[in-house]
């Protein structure tokens, strides 16, 4: 079948089958390779992406169901060569060791900012509980988004992408 | 990697196109509504339709008001929707108990109220929570809605009386003057399916128990519900001794199995222990101060 949508702010088309996941969609057919695929069974949470302005785990919605509908994924939180408050607080608070799960803990992070701007602890570990982390306890993951809340305004001091980190 | 076998996919535009595209399609079709239950298992597959009428679009069932004395849910209210509503909160603090722990909050996005009960699964929150309080669910086929009792509408795992041609649209519920509801759930980790839970509701007038349900789920009892302890309940003073007999009796009459979540007399023993906890809370509430 032929599926349109927007992603990131672009148009795209596509010729699938049905039984496609909107994961393997975004990943495989467009290479946006940011959004994981993990475990496949709507547990993990490092699928996460939005589908109309909301949050959703994208191995869980074939990509026929987003015929139409707006996209954003991980690759969209940077805007014009500035990372995103919730991204540089990643990278501020240790955030991520092996990476896995970051995309899909930013789209969380990034989404309930904009509708929590200022979220206490119990807050971010509820919105952030349909998702698995196996590196870092989760307490760094915490204070990235605590750091990104107390940050709204960093991108004009956060790090260029490709710039080096002391 | 887990991928769904060949499906057809169509969309509906509308209720009616919903039910006139299951005519079309047989008994080999499915509405697809949040799909966090049905691609699951689809890609495991334990179910393989072959056309999914999606109805997302479907936005004239995605609402929850009050009319008349009734709480109305539409089949496409998503989970995390009826969480956060108000009217929900201040009738019916048992969903927002048992929504709390379906699932995680980014499933609770997606998943719908309707998708759940329609899925039937014998470890389903919603289906304990809509026995409790005495629900009815209305079904609609292109001759026309019918409605059940959310007790008459299992039946068997996995199986409802919503027929090939027809789709749940509605969920009603009473709201009857001296309700007391709780829901209490034991789960292995956050968002799994419960072990064991109870979901109960009393109404209380002039001290007296006139009415009560309960609702349990995950420990075999086919309509998520306990006949024997509702029907002690009618009728009596509250008190420890009464609850803590209906308990007994809610216990002794469920048929839980063992498996990967439990042996049998755990689960019998939680349903105990929930069912003297639920019915205490919703006694607390009915009269806003308990005993």
């Amino acid at each position: 079948m032929h599926v349109k949508m927007i992603v990131n702010g672009k148009e795209y088309e596509s010729e699938i089958e049905p039984r496609l996941l909107l994961v393997h969609f975004i990943r495989d057919e467009l290479g946006l390779t940011g959004t994981h695929w993990g475990c496949d069974t709507s547990n993990c949470g490092t699928c996460v992406l939005w589908m109309d302005g909301i949050p959703v785990k994208s191995c869980t919605v074939l990509a026929a169901m987003a015929n139409g509908r707006v996209i954003r994924t991980v690759e969209d939180l940077e805007t014009g060569g500035q990372l995103d408050p919730v991204q540089q607080g990643f990278m501020e608070m240790h955030g991520l060791q092996c990476g896995f799960c970051t995309p899909g803990m930013m789209m969380t992070a990034r989404w309930l900012l904009d509708h929590n701007s200022n979220p206490s602890e119990t807050e971010i570990r509820e919105a952030i509980s349909g998702q698995f982390c196996r590196c870092t306890g989760y307490e760094n993951i915490v204070r990235a988004i605590r750091w990104a809340s107390e940050h709204q305004d960093a991108s004009a001091e956060s790090t260029k992408v490709g710039e080096v980190v002391a | 990697m887990q991928v769904p076998a060949s499906v057809d996919y169509e969309r509906a535009t509308s209720l009616s196109h919903a039910i006139e595209l299951l005519e079309r399609h047989g008994p080999e079709a499915r509405i697809v509504a949040g799909g966090h239950s049905l691609l699951p298992m689809m890609k495991l597959r334990l179910i393989q339709p072959e056309v999914l009428i999606d109805i997302n679009d479907l936005s004239e069932l995605s609402y929850i008001k009050i009319e008349g004395n009734e709480l109305r849910i539409g089949a496409m209210a998503r989970h995390a929707e009826l969480l956060s509503s108000p009217l929900v909160g201040e009738h019916f603090p048992i969903i927002v108990e048992a929504e709390k722990v379906i699932a995680d909050p980014i499933v609770r996005n997606r998943g719908t109220v309707g998708g759940s009960l329609c899925q039937a699964d014998p470890s389903e929150d919603l289906s304990a929570v809509f026995s409790a309080l005495k629900a009815k669910l209305v079904i609609q086929g292109s001759h026309g809605s019918r409605t059940v009792d959310a007790t008459s509408f299992h039946d068997g795992p996995y199986s409802t009386v919503v027929s090939s041609d027809e789709i749940l649209i509605e969920v009603k519920i009473p709201i009857r003057p001296g309700c007391g509801c709780a829901y209490e759930k034991v789960e292995r980790r956050v968002g799994d399916w419960a072990i064991a839970a109870v979901g109960a509701a009393v109404y209380i007038e002039a001290g007296v128990i006139h009415d009560a349900g309960i609702g349990l789920t995950a420990v075999g009892s086919e309509h998520f519900n306990a006949p024997e302890a509702e029907a002690y309940l009618a009728g009596k003073s509250p008190s420890p001794e009464l609850i803590s007999e209906a308990a007994r009796l809610a216990a002794e009459n469920c048929h839980p199995s063992a498996d990967q979540r439990g042996p049998e007399d755990y689960k019998r023993h939680l349903v105990q222990v929930l069912t003297e906890r639920a019915l205490t809370t919703s006694v607390e509430r009915a009269t806003r101060g308990g005993f």
